[in-house]
């Protein structure tokens, strides 16, 4: 493997780790836990409902290539790594319909892979 | 971060009516007449080598070619010329992926002017770091001087997650220190260093270092490709100039919900489409762009 490859690799690694973290000093037992695989190339499931104050702990999983989950609205992110659960604690603090999508490169049809996260008031 | 530019400054700007554009702090001013070390050069950008969509283009395989000829045709030859990325349209397959970069090398090989710089996009690097880009064009980043300008390539598609990385901002930072805080400096680049549109793409991660790097010094102007449109925006005093597209164009930033194409259009075909020229007028850091239709109508 090239060096700059696994710097790359490493990087992603990193990011995760320190993601999965955060995600578990801050998830409480209780919250509702949805599970989201991301795969070439869409999100399962792309439609996420949610409730406004509610909090919730997204899982990723990908048996593909690295991937990202990106909700700019509530200003999350994650890389999703093969072979590694990725987490985030998120509570939706308004109603709508909000984007997100995967913000790494992922192949030829990763300029549609997105989803919609629908919350309620 | 920084603020578009409006329509009145645009016009204050604006050298030669609609299909020009001016950059750099002298602009006001006004580019004078050509001095002996001034030049020109070419942008051509986001030619998508491969891509298959008639509804897009019909003509996806004979744009590039079109767009050639046109650059060979240009009156006065340009110093030199730069592709700003996504040379070849993405492909998950590698052997695919270098057969259209060969493809799309032995195409450009029919450009007069020999002194051709190419910059990969994400089309064409994201899915293996780069790897098969450079076995054809070299190294993704890096910088050269021409008449008195420093000229930098930045690489912010080989990582997928659209960083720089560390690696490359420490060679900027250290390719910057070579240089007067007066010196004239262009950015070359594929995606936008600055948040322009983060929720569909249209930004570099790590942007804002690069942008933290370049920004004591005082003549820094940055083309870029990758939204496939003519698109001017000021961070401070740094000037970003995108360009058009070579195979499709894409709807203005926040104009539909979702980033998505513009359907051909048959009465008005490759339009949205073309390349352009910056002259530079080494002595003020100004630049003036002109567009370039890909085809005539």
């Amino acid at each position: 493997m090239r060096p700059e490859r696994r710097r790359v690799l490493a990087a992603g690694v990193a990011a995760l780790a320190g993601a999965a973290v955060g995600a578990a000093v801050l998830a409480q037992p209780q919250d509702k836990v949805i599970r989201i695989t991301a795969r070439k190339f869409e999100f399962v499931p792309e439609d996420i409902a949610l409730k406004k104050g509610e909090p919730v702990v997204l899982e990723f999983t990908t048996a593909d290539v690295l991937m990202g989950f990106n909700a700019p609205d509530f200003k999350v992110r994650t890389d999703i790594v093969p072979g590694q659960v990725a987490r985030l604690r998120l509570v939706p603090d308004r109603a709508g319909d909000f984007e997100f999508f995967c913000d790494n490169f992922c192949g030829e049809g990763h300029e549609t892979m997105s989803g919609k996260i629908r919350v309620t008031a | 971060m920084g603020r578009p530019i409006d329509r009145r400054e645009f016009l204050q700007l604006a050298g030669l009516g609609g299909a020009a554009f001016a950059s750099g702090l002298a602009a006001c001013a006004g580019l004078g007449s050509a001095k002996q070390d001034d030049f020109y050069f070419v942008q051509l950008s986001d030619t998508h080598w491969g891509f298959k969509g008639p509804a897009l283009n019909p003509d996806a395989d004979g744009t590039l070619h079109k767009a050639v000829a046109a650059v060979n045709a240009l009156a006065v030859e340009p110093d030199f010329i730069v592709f700003t990325g996504d040379l070849t349209h993405t492909t998950d397959d590698p052997k695919e992926r270098r057969r259209r970069l060969a493809e799309f090398r032995d195409i450009v090989g029919a450009l007069r002017n020999r002194n051709v710089r190419f910059m990969p996009g994400e089309h064409d690097a994201s899915l293996d770091n780069g790897q098969a880009w450079k076995e054809f064009f070299g190294p993704s980043y890096y910088s050269f001087d021409h008449k008195g300008v420093h000229f930098i390539a930045i690489d912010n598609v080989s990582d997928a997650s659209a960083r720089i990385g560390e690696g490359q901002l420490a060679w900027i930072k250290a390719d910057l220190a070579k240089k007067d805080r007066d010196a004239p400096i262009v950015v070359l680049a594929h995606r936008p260093l600055f948040d322009l549109m983060p929720q569909w793409d249209w930004a570099t991660r790590d942007g804002t270092q690069a942008l933290e790097l370049l920004t004591p010094y005082r003549n820094v102007t940055v083309f870029y490709g990758h939204i496939h449109q003519e698109h001017h925006h000021m961070t401070g005093h740094i000037a970003h100039h995108s360009a058009k597209s070579l195979i499709f164009p894409l709807v203005a930033p926040g104009a539909k919900p979702k980033r998505e194409p513009v359907p051909w259009d048959p009465a008005q075909p490759y339009r949205g489409l073309g390349f352009r020229e910056v002259d530079a007028e080494v002595e003020k850091a100004a630049y003036r762009i002109t567009e370039y239709p890909v085809a005539k109508a």
